[in-house]
């Protein structure tokens, strides 16, 4: 090989570097999309929970960057949301919640028209400087029902992870079998009458795998476990995710009935977001391409 | 109607009076002096805790008593802002079921909820009142708050109503919000922006001449604006600003109110740090009047450049 087709290689790769770190900083396109997504902005610029398309603006590019050439994310099913209230209900795996991140900008990217998708933060979260902020101008919430129902009456689509911590933190054995899920995302969903989208992430889970979950190291850190990942801290590896969105389910009943009777409802949830992700991995050939 | 209004020497309460006597027979009661008030207000000085004011009571054939006699300063001991406001309000409760006045309108406030990183994002009127778990210091303008709730639901033929509105603002006020405003250089804490509510003085005194009218019930919050993050207001005002980490601003504080430096007792740096959103949707159905002040009109009178005028 001589130098001309070294330098070659080096200047094409330099360029195509330097046209994703445009589209990071900024990009037409996806502020064209970003407009057409439906809000309910006040005169401020902001909804009422403090989401700011402008501020999005500047930060997308970032989450488009990781969505098309990080994760390479692919998507299946994505004319299965519905226009209107919606709760995704998605598997939870990779030490950093990066699943939700990937769900919201395929929502974003490659529905017609763009939605964007409200996920519920940790009760930690408004106390953290920075990110208290940084969460709600990208449109999180803080996780308690009556939020989350008053999101869903004003036609908003939440993403929900029912296995919470649980889900995020297990360990490499215990890789797409889903954990223990809540059942108050059920409730709701039948208290506001809104149609439940499974959403299976298949990809995440080998993104930071945790060979033991360390309690006592969790306690010195204030969370349930620290993970033990090859990378000591965890970090994403570039994975390539495959996302896929189930049928919406509507449930239907009293949304205060007792746990048996909502359990049962979440277990015909949960049996058929397992088969989703079964058949998602048989799919798979490999888990970096 | 006749009207007795407590606590009516203070800004607020003269504003009160003044606003009311356009339609209504005004009388007040208060131990402080209260120069100046139009001819037409009769003002009682004396403790409302004290014999002479359960016979201005007794005798004043009052239709409703308008109670803004709370007293808000945290610098004045303990044992004296209860006896103030708890006491004085029991007392004033007593009274009004006792000699069958109709109606009692409090003007309690928004800061009972308290700015709690946990609240949910809007916090409608059911919602529980937790200010006293992060501010010790304002457990008796809670107490004085719950002491009316029981008496709402003790005396269903007494049409008890309850105000709690957001922060107050106004050129005349000299409470928290306002004097935050009123500074040249104002810091916030650095990382976080708030989703804040504010109310107009003019739009307060409007509220609680619509509370008056027969028939009106109940707790209300209040407001005048839409939610609006606290950057876009210190934006609005134009004044420069100076982001403070919250544990330095914090200590600071704590020793600038211990030596009597500053008027802003350290808890409240939560109002700048954690949401509080009233859901006003029931003040909004049920009395007759709607905000009129715009957050710019609100922050009129504190712009840097009106500062300079």
């Amino acid at each position: 090989m001589d130098w001309t087709t070294v330098a070659g290689k080096v200047l094409g790769f330099a360029n195509r570097a330097s046209e994703q770190i445009g589209e990071i900083i900024s990009s037409p396109e996806l502020e064209a999309r970003l407009d057409r997504i439906p809000t309910r902005l006040s005169d401020y610029g902001v909804d009422a929970f403090g989401f700011d398309p402008q501020y999005v603006k500047r930060v997308i590019g970032l989450g488009a960057w990781v969505y098309r050439h990080y994760h390479r994310c692919e998507s299946f099913g994505i004319e299965n949301i519905p226009d209107g209230r919606c709760l995704l209900v998605s598997n939870h795996s990779g030490q950093l919640p990066m699943d939700g991140a990937m769900i919201a900008m395929s929502m974003f990217l490659e529905r017609e028209p763009p939605r964007f998708c409200r996920s519920a933060i940790e009760r930690f979260v408004p106390e953290t400087p920075f990110v208290s902020t940084f969460m709600a101008r990208v449109g999180q919430f803080l996780g308690t029902p009556e939020n989350a129902k008053r999101l869903l009456e004003a036609e908003e689509s939440l993403l929900v992870f029912p296995e919470g911590v649980r889900g995020l933190n297990k360990v490499w054995s215990e890789r797409y079998r889903l954990q223990q899920f809540g059942t108050g995302f059920m409730r709701l969903a039948i208290e506001a009458n809104a149609p439940i989208v499974p959403v299976a992430v298949i990809g995440a889970e080998e993104q930071s795998p945790s060979i033991f979950a360390s309690r006592t190291l969790g306690k010195l850190f204030g969370v349930p476990a620290l993970p033990i990942t090859p990378t000591l801290v965890p970090f994403p590896a570039p994975t390539r995710y495959r996302i896929y969105f189930g049928k919406p389910m509507v449930f239907s009943g009293d949304p205060n009935d007792e746990d048996d009777v909502i359990r049962h409802k979440v277990d015909t949830l949960r049996s058929a977001m397992q088969s989703m992700i079964d058949e998602g991995l048989k799919a798979r050939e490999h888990v970096f391409w | 109607m006749r009207i007795c209004v407590t606590g009516i020497s203070g800004r607020l309460g003269r504003r009160v009076a003044q606003m009311l006597r356009r339609k209504h027979e005004v009388v007040g009661i208060d131990q402080r002096a209260s120069p100046g008030l139009p001819a037409n207000i009769v003002h009682h000085q004396v403790d409302i805790r004290r014999r002479p004011a359960e016979d201005i009571l007794r005798n004043g054939k009052f239709d409703a008593v308008v109670h803004l006699g709370t007293i808000h300063n945290f610098r004045i001991p303990s044992e004296k802002l209860y006896a103030r406001n708890v006491i004085g309000t029991e007392t004033l409760l007593r009274y009004v079921s006792k000699y069958k006045i109709k109606k009692l309108v409090l003007l309690s406030s928004g800061d009972v909820y308290g700015p709690m990183p946990t609240n949910s994002h809007f916090i409608s009127e059911d919602a529980p009142l937790m200010a006293s778990q992060r501010f010790p210091e304002v457990r008796t303008l809670v107490a004085v708050d719950r002491a009316v709730q029981s008496f709402f639901w003790r005396h269903v033929d007494i049409e008890t109503v309850i105000l709690r509105p957001a922060h107050i603002v106004g050129p005349h006020v000299r409470n928290a919000p306002s004097n935050y405003f009123r500074l040249r250089i104002v810091p916030k804490i650095m990382g976080f922006d708030p989703i804040v509510q504010l109310i107009a003085e003019d739009d307060l005194l409007r509220y609680i001449e619509a509370s008056i009218e027969p028939g009106v019930r109940g707790v209300f919050n209040l407001a005048s604006t839409d939610p609006v993050p606290l950057s876009r207001i210190l934006k609005a005002l134009g004044k420069p600003t100076l982001p403070v980490p919250y544990p330095l601003f914090r200590g600071f504080l704590e020793r600038a109110w211990k030596y009597r430096l500053t008027s802003f007792p350290a808890p409240e740096l939560d109002h700048i740090r954690f949401n509080a959103v009233l859901d006003t949707a029931r003040a909004r159905d049920e009395l007759k009047t709607l905000p009129e002040r715009s957050l710019y009109e609100i922050l009129e009178p504190f712009r840097a450049e009106t500062i300079e005028e």
